[in-house]
């Protein structure tokens, strides 16, 4: 866990601007939270002063309830991972000597060094016999940044410190980085603070975004707190009009679809929330699905862990009011609706929708 | 054909000078990378004090070398030491300062900011970053500025041997007291050749420092 109380950092004389200015935020454990502004908002000051890179001049910062003052500072920073957007491999060290840095510092032998790069390099999606011996100009970005964040969890510290550690990769890459990040974070479970200025990158990410302006921290809360009520018109425009839209990239088919009970080879009636039609389910397990005025809608390409924001993109593209969706085998699990879509993301459902959702599938589920 | 001749004819003095002079040169340029890769790096770590010294040694490399060794006589008189190997060694290591400091101090300034940043942010402590990540990364410009250094002072070796120092200028400077032009031929020739072979080999030296990472891709 990482505190953050009152900190501030006022360059020059007493009485400047702050650059950082009364910050007080709480990151829990093996939460990642996104500290997000425009430039010169202070955000990335404000994590510099976590790993004492930028000494605050008030307030404290603790780790796991330890004042960070109290750690020496080189000790300090090997227990903390840090990812940067220059990346900043070592040029004149191979991809196994830049990952083995911090464990080396701290008297690893090389055996082991050599078997947590080899591991490091797996998880990171980066093949092993290929890269280990390679040097970083022998690497495109998103594969350095790849080995950047190895690098960082080398060592397996509890927090890891990220500043804008996917901004400089192509957006294709950019995606697939995260998305890895977000798997790899699953099982790691570190307590993670990342700067950005992308606010889609901060709801992907987030399960925590901080806000920040002119070095005050404007708003901290969840992704989906923040979209549905912004604290003020600046947050308001940072987030964006199309925040509703946002807010669906974060929810999955699997909190408001309707389950369906089948048998194969039997045609299953819809009715839910107005929306009529049949699917069916052929003996090869293919599903096919009807509206009720007698369209086709498929291929189905919806999955129980695909996000809203898919959902709504093929309902429109479809221009259908509901959509069968399927798990991972590609069998017919429910459906999922527009109504439905939309009274998760009404700001009345936003306290109960779980419940909500619940409800409605005991309710509405159509049966054969 | 005289002046060859010559050459054929006194090849082991040759030799002999030519050792006198590498001996010069040799040890006042290992000194000078020892003191002078500390001094650029003490510059790169206190930028304040940059400028005062780059300039000093811009102006130590204005002072022409017969005038550094006359005055050096007086200083060195002193421990009896006024002309010969001595003064030339110490001429030699004021020069080489200069470019292997100036190569060293903008090495390091010059490197990528992100190493530095992740270097500190990873935990390294001051001298580990020095050892570890800049000094390895900035051996290339480091040892262009021996090779300047070598070259450079091979030429002007050729000048101690004014003060007794011995060396291929002692060819040089017999040819224009007797105005014999095979010697003079023979020590600037030889005074030549060995400022291009050392250049040659120090840059075999370089190659080998330059960790393979920052060497040009060849694949």
């Amino acid at each position: 866990m990482i505190t953050l109380e009152h900190l501030s950092k006022v360059y020059g004389a007493p009485g400047s601007t702050a650059a950082v200015d009364d910050v007080s935020l709480t990151v829990g454990s093996g939460e990642i939270c996104v500290l997000i502004g425009p430039s010169g908002c202070g955000k990335t000051t404000t994590m510099r002063m976590v790993n004492r890179l930028i000494t605050p001049t008030g307030g404290r910062v603790l780790i796991d309830g330890q004042d960070t003052t109290a750690i020496d500072t080189v000790a300090l920073r090997r227990s903390i991972g840090y990812v940067i957007q220059q990346v900043g491999l070592f040029p004149n060290m191979t991809v196994e000597e830049n990952i083995g840095v911090v464990p080396r510092l701290l008297g690893w032998d090389r055996a082991r060094m050599r078997a947590r790069a080899a591991e490091l390099l797996d998880m990171v999606g980066l093949d092993v016999g290929q890269f280990l011996g390679r040097f970083p100009n022998q690497l495109s970005g998103g594969q350095q940044q790849r080995v950047g964040v190895a690098r960082a969890l080398a060592a397996d510290p509890p927090v890891l410190l990220m500043d804008e550690p996917f901004g400089a990769i192509d957006p294709i890459n950019r995606a697939a980085i995260q998305d890895q990040f977000l798997a790899m974070q699953q099982k790691l479970k570190k307590t993670v603070l990342l700067v950005s200025h992308d606010i889609d990158e901060a709801v992907k990410m987030a399960d925590r975004i901080a806000i920040f302006r002119a070095g005050r921290l404007e708003q901290a809360g969840t992704p989906d707190e923040i979209l549905v009520a912004p604290a003020n018109d600046f947050v308001g425009g940072f987030v964006g009009p199309d925040r509703t839209l946002k807010r669906l990239r974060r929810k999955r088919v699997s909190q408001v679809h309707v389950p369906l009970v089948y048998s194969v080879g039997q045609q299953v009636e819809v009715a839910v929330d107005g929306c009529h039609g049949t699917i069916q389910v052929d003996a090869a397990g293919l599903v096919v699905a009807m509206t009720a005025d007698g369209r086709a809608i498929g291929p189905v390409s919806v999955r129980m862990d695909s996000d809203l924001r898919v959902v709504v993109s093929e309902l429109l593209r479809l221009a259908v009011p509901w959509l069968p969706c399927v798990d991972g085998e590609g069998r017919l699990r429910g459906v999922v609706s527009q109504a439905a879509i939309s009274r998760q993301v009404s700001g009345a459902s936003v306290a109960a929708s779980s419940d909500a959702v619940s409800k409605q599938g005991g309710g509405n589920a159509a049966t054969p | 054909m005289d002046t060859l001749a010559y050459m054929a004819k006194n090849l082991p003095m040759i030799g002999t000078r030519a050792m006198e002079h590498l001996s010069i040169v040799c040890v006042a340029v290992v000194l000078a990378i020892a003191c002078g890769m500390a001094l650029g790096v003490f510059i790169a770590r206190h930028p304040r004090l940059a400028p005062a010294v780059l300039s000093g040694g811009a102006i130590m490399i204005t002072v022409p070398s017969i005038a550094l060794f006359g005055m050096l006589i007086p200083l060195l008189s002193t421990i009896g030491q006024g002309i010969g190997w001595l003064p030339a060694v110490i001429a030699v290591y004021i020069y080489s300062m200069v470019p292997i400091v100036r190569n060293t101090y903008t090495a390091l300034v010059g490197l990528d900011p992100a190493l530095r940043d992740a270097a500190i942010g990873m935990g390294m402590d001051s001298s580990q970053r020095l050892w570890r990540v800049e000094l390895p990364n900035s051996m290339p410009v480091i040892m262009a500025g021996v090779r300047v250094a070598v070259v450079m002072n091979i030429g002007i070796t050729a000048i101690a041997a004014y003060i007794g120092a011995g060396g291929l200028g002692t060819f040089i400077s017999r040819g224009i007291t007797q105005t014999d032009i095979r010697q003079l031929l023979t020590g600037a020739v030889a005074v030549s050749l060995l400022a291009i072979a050392s250049d040659f080999g120090l840059a075999l030296v370089q190659k080998r420092l330059t960790p393979r990472g920052l060497a040009p891709l060849s694949h």
